[in-house]
């Protein structure tokens, strides 16, 4: 590391704002905006509801789900209808026998094994999504670790290190390593913008060695101290096994100029740091646990055609999503309606017009993922990879690695492309055998193994799910000030849910808090009401 | 209805994908978050279709999307940029991924196909005329 090119304050600092530019970058494409913490409050509580009162739940996702089973248990008559033959939404689960028709009719039969799949739509429980984490715990869904950083898995770049995959961990070391030796050159030179004491400069010193790794002269070297971090050229053994020998860092001016720093820092979100889960088996494990609940108030396979309110109550007509036939009718005293402002803005619905203007004010997001079964593990027998997320500039974005079975024989799946931005768009319009073709010939990139142990592969893109029309309500701070709360509010007898109804999109949690928050309302409503002898 | 049991199609088609990569793509998006082809055809190919699907008819689900194949809507030109640039509903304001001169193109595009027949063409000026993008 004698001849390291070395990197003036200037371009370190340039290099700092290009990580926060990154971070941000990040931030508005995959924490999907507005993202924050939860705000559950506990279990809500809807004493006195006045008997007999009926209240028609509208889409059987995590948000209509939760208004059915809370609504039922504080006394209510519920009933719900559901476009698809099971519940859940977008809590869904594809796995092998499962056959999945998107609008234009192309029809995917899923041909994994027993016991492997992917989760179409989301995936990951952070620990701080207390209202979902509240409903596994009270139904009795087992949750697993979900490995949001492996640091033996892979950050790519189609024109960096020759298109080589380099791993997390040399990537992260380095990165790190690098900034503290330039940084305590800096300090040492006295070149920071302000003044240190010489306890502070000491203390300051101290802590970048920490830090990044550094040796007794604040410099990031091939040492010990780095490969403990980074890994070992040669890996320690026992007996008379070749001396442990460390490894080699990567040349700053090579790491800044790939790039592949840009996606170090998406485990420190909080909503994707550590500990952060999946039900076992499937996501849709929740929408199962909640069907086993409140499954016999929900009619399937329900069109909903038409919504509408008088001062008596609401009348909803739908039409067998199945068998067709004669439009049916459903009425209650109040409605939750909780399908995606995508097909809510199609429903003849009689609210009032700030209502209506906010529900046809949200565009909902392109997003792809694309499940690859292989012949086997070959991520872990091959590479050492359990779980986890590589990340590439590729079309495909990022492969998942699946997070449980580990060391299995026989067969395995991960997730081969998860897509936003207009790449999604462009899977999107591909028939679904050539967004698997695509998603292997761009990950073989990656993983050669693929061209040798490709089994079977399905890919769903949001835009085609027949009950969604995309993945998720897309807000901007110009359409949330002069929608939101409009949205929100009880119009008469209605109330919408959903995620688009939170400040959490495309989170079940968004869902969560926005039906409780939504049936909270209306049972203070209903609650409020004088009384009438009908 | 398309139909494909994934293994053995797939199976058969990823050695010529393999073959043909990873440039395959017709309208290939930058990493800048556009799409680089000024062709309206390819545009729409890597875009629209992906809900008013190949043959311009839409579809029909738990809601729609609809038709541009025979839609009377078309006959203004500016209102398919519009909508192309602002989004309506569900759909998102895609022109946000392309140029006035994209925008312009996909819209002669689909106004000249699916039994679409109006003559007269938009230009990337015309289609400035609307304003300031969202």
């Amino acid at each position: 590391m004698e001849q390291k090119p070395g990197m003036s304050r200037r371009q370190l600092l340039a290099l700092i704002g290009q990580a926060g530019g990154g971070a941000v970058m990040y931030q508005a494409m995959t924490t999907l905006g507005f993202a924050a913490q939860s705000g559950y409050t506990g279990r809500v509580d809807l004493a006195g509801a006045p008997k007999g009162t009926s209240v028609l739940v509208l889409g059987a996702g995590v948000a209509g789900l939760v208004a059915a089973l809370e609504l039922r248990n504080a006394g209510y008559k519920v009933q719900v209808l559901e476009y698809n033959g099971r519940a859940g939404g977008r809590c869904w689960t594809l796995r092998g026998g499962d056959t999945y028709t998107e609008l234009g009719g192309a029809t995917q039969h899923c041909e994994f094994d027993p016991g492997l799949y992917i989760n179409p739509g989301p995936w990951r429980i952070p620990y701080n999504h207390h209202g979902i984490m509240d409903y596994c715990k009270r139904l009795g869904v087992a949750l697993e670790p979900f490995i949001q950083v492996n640091f033996n898995a892979y950050l790519h770049s189609k024109t960096a290190f020759d298109g080589k995959p380099q791993r997390f961990r040399e990537v992260q070391a380095d990165f790190q390593g690098h900034i503290a030796e330039m940084l305590g050159k800096a300090v040492n030179a006295n070149r920071l913008d302000q003044n240190l004491t010489g306890e502070d400069r000491e203390k300051l010193l101290q802590a970048l060695r920490s830090w990044g790794a550094l040796d007794k002269d604040y410099r990031y070297t091939k040492s010990v101290a780095s490969s403990l971090r980074r890994g070992f050229a040669v890996p320690a053994g026992g007996g008379l096994m070749p001396v442990q020998e460390p490894s080699a860092p990567i040349n700053p001016q090579q790491l800044m100029d790939s790039g592949l720093w840009s996606n170090l820092s998406v485990g420190n979100e909080t909503e994707f740091q550590s500990s952060i889960f999946q039900p076992v088996g499937g996501m849709d494990m929740i929408a199962r646990a909640f069907q086993r609940e409140v499954g016999d108030l929900i009619r399937f396979n329900s069109k909903i055609t038409s919504i509408r309110q008088d001062d008596h109550g609401v009348a909803v007509t739908y039409v067998d999503s199945k068998s067709g036939g004669a439009a049916q009718s459903a009425r209650a005293d109040w409605c939750v309606c909780a399908l995606p402002l995508s097909i809510l803005s199609q429903i003849p619905l009689n609210v009032g017009p700030a209502m209506d203007a906010a529900i046809h004010a949200v565009p909902y997001d392109a997003a792809v993922k694309i499940g690859l079964q292989f012949k086997r593990r070959f991520w872990e027998q091959d590479e050492q990879i359990y779980g986890g997320i590589t990340y590439t500039d590729l079309p495909i974005q990022r492969i998942g690695y699946p997070n449980a079975d580990y060391g299995k024989p026989g067969k395995g799946v991960l997730l081969g492309a998860y897509i936003f931005g207009p790449h999604a768009y462009e899977f999107t319009a591909m028939p679904p055998p050539e967004r698997v073709q695509q998603a292997l010939a761009y990950g073989a990139t990656i993983h050669p193994q693929y061209k040798q142990e490709f089994d079977t592969g399905i890919a769903v893109g949001w835009h085609r799910v027949p009950w969604t029309n995309g993945c998720y309500g897309m807000w901007t701070d110009d359409t949330r000030s002069a929608h939101y709360n409009n949205l929100c509010a009880i119009d008469g007898r209605i109330v919408l849910a959903g995620e688009h109804a939170s400040y959490i999109p495309a989170w079940q949690e968004g869902a969560v808090l926005s039906s409780l928050d939504a049936i909270s309302r209306l049972h203070a409503k209903i609650v409020a009401q004088p009384r009438h002898n009908s | 209805m398309q139909t494909f049991a994934s293994k053995n199609p797939t199976k058969l088609m990823l050695g010529l994908a393999l073959a043909l990569l990873p440039a395959a793509a017709m309208a290939q998006p930058t990493n800048g978050g556009g799409f680089t082809s000024r062709d309206g055809e390819q545009l729409y190919r890597a875009i629209c279709q992906g809900c008013h699907m190949a043959d311009g008819k839409g579809a029909q689900g738990a809601g729609m999307y609809p038709a541009l194949a025979g839609n009377p809507r078309l006959a203004a030109g500016l209102y398919a940029a519009l909508v192309v640039r602002q989004g309506k509903n569900g759909m998102p304001p895609v022109g946000n991924f392309l140029d006035d001169e994209q925008v312009a193109a996909v819209v002669n595009f689909v106004r000249t196909h699916f039994g679409n027949t109006y003559q007269d063409a938009l230009t990337a000026d015309d289609v400035k005329k609307l304003g300031k993008r969202p």
